[in-house]
């Protein structure tokens, strides 16, 4: 069995439908091309300026050629470069069918956290609101709990959102979860977990999916 | 100056950086930002230096190398993550960092550059990012306005200009550049090539010379990827 990473961005993978546009955030979410099934066709969209990027270069990669984590990537046919705001128009106008985002915390009703940690972490939001506000669809992956076994699916978040109720779908090592106006709903176990374990590891309350029973 | 041969030398860039100026840079994660006139504005000396871009570099790449010597006082950015000394020093006081989300931030830039007074968004409502800003109100929605951004020099990384300084750019290292060419009072560009004017397609260019006031040529990229740093 692969680390707690690689199985979320595996299941992740399976989110993604031939013919969409994805953006993919950093962390987990960059694993996902990895396991992505080759007769599905998306165009991975880069906050940089870059439309339909591909997997980078064997030898030689360009500076003027990489991702919005800073690695270097390839353009695909159809694809293409603009500028920051344009990159951006297209995230917030709803141009963007699918987001997958690492995250900190989601809370029950789709807020997401996934920016700062006050007085640790800092690093800034970089485009984190503006795909969570513009996206079709944001999916949230994470480890299901801190290192020390605090629950990060939560009733109300404790660190300052990125944006609210926004989070259609968390995906764990342990679960994959739904988020809608009716709260959360546990979809989907991941092999070796039972429904108890998830109760024992997730703080908010959430339901249980038609296909799932105690 | 001849305004349709606007080629500089380093000599005549470095006297126009000054002490308290707020700079507008180019660049995302470093690609696109102009090595050589980053270079330059250390060798200038200048200090208290109020700066506007996308990102604070890394500790070696990027506008990273000037804030590392501690002479910023000031950066405007949507994130810092790929630069730990920037968040020391913002954790210690010694540079204050205001984060704007990345899209919004580009277009205030843009905003300032196109001569507008700012916009109004939902992006940021409910979150730290609206404290200190305005709520507008209009037809019973409410929003954030967001306030433009214009600076003092701005410096820009393009593939080619011609001599009056149109440019066109580099695949993914164009990012912010054009919006940043626009919204300071003097605008550089540091280029790979420059030709005389006819020679670009006027298709092709993304910046109209308008907007620039020196062009000089690069004195190369001298990149590094993450992985090449790592644990140097």
């Amino acid at each position: 069995m692969g680390d707690a990473r690689q199985i979320i961005a595996n299941r992740a993978a399976q989110e993604l439908e031939t013919g969409m546009t994805v953006n993919l955030g950093i962390g987990i979410p960059s694993l996902i091309p990895n396991y992505l099934d080759p007769s599905t066709r998306v165009f991975f969209h880069s906050e940089n300026g870059l439309l339909g990027f591909g997997p980078a270069p064997k030898v030689n990669p360009d500076w003027a050629l990489s991702n919005a984590a800073g690695y270097p990537v390839s353009i695909v046919k159809g694809g293409s470069y603009f500028d920051s705001t344009t990159s951006f128009g297209m995230i917030r106008s709803g141009r963007i069918d699918l987001a997958i985002l690492g995250s900190l915390q989601v809370s029950c009703n789709g807020d997401l956290a996934n920016w700062i940690v006050p007085g640790k972490r800092v690093p800034g939001v970089g485009g984190a609101m503006e795909l969570a506000y513009g996206a079709k669809r944001l999916i949230a992956l994470m480890q299901h709990c801190e290192k020390n076994g605090q629950p990060k699916i939560v009733t109300t978040s404790t660190l300052p959102l990125t944006a609210t109720r926004c989070v259609r779908r968390i995906i764990t090592e342990m679960a994959v979860f739904d988020i809608d106006e009716n709260g959360l709903t546990l979809a989907e176990l991941m092999p070796g977990f039972t429904v108890a374990d998830i109760r024992n590891h997730t703080e908010a309350d959430f339901a249980l999916s038609d296909k799932l029973n105690e | 100056m001849d305004r349709f041969n606007k080629v500089a030398d380093y000599a005549i860039i470095k006297p126009l950086f000054f002490d308290g100026m707020t700079l507008l840079f180019g660049g995302f994660g470093g690609v696109g930002t102009p090595p050589t006139l980053v270079d330059c504005l250390i060798e200038s000396g200048v200090k208290d230096v109020h700066l506007i871009g996308n990102d604070a570099g890394f500790p070696w790449i990027g506008i990273g190398k000037f804030v590392c010597l501690k002479r910023a006082v000031s950066l405007i950015a949507s994130h810092i993550g790929s630069n730990p000394i920037a968040g020391e020093l913002m954790h210690d006081g010694a540079l204050k960092v205001e984060f704007s989300p990345q899209g919004i931030l580009n277009e205030r830039v843009r905003s300032g550059g196109v001569g507008l007074n700012g916009f109004l968004t939902e992006i940021g409502k409910g979150t730290l990012l609206a404290e200190n800003k305005p709520l507008v109100t209009i037809q019973g929605k409410e929003y954030l306005y967001e306030s433009p951004l214009t600076g003092d020099l701005g410096i820009v990384y393009a593939k080619k200009a011609d001599t009056f300084g149109n440019l066109v750019f580099d695949k993914t290292a164009r990012n912010n550049n054009p919006l940043i060419a626009m919204a300071a009072k003097t605008t550089i560009a540091e280029v790979e090539e420059i030709v005389d004017m006819g020679e670009l397609d006027p298709e092709e260019i993304i910046v109209p010379g308008a907007y620039i006031n020196y062009v000089v040529p690069t004195r190369g990229i001298n990149w590094k990827w993450i992985w090449e740093m790592q644990g140097k």
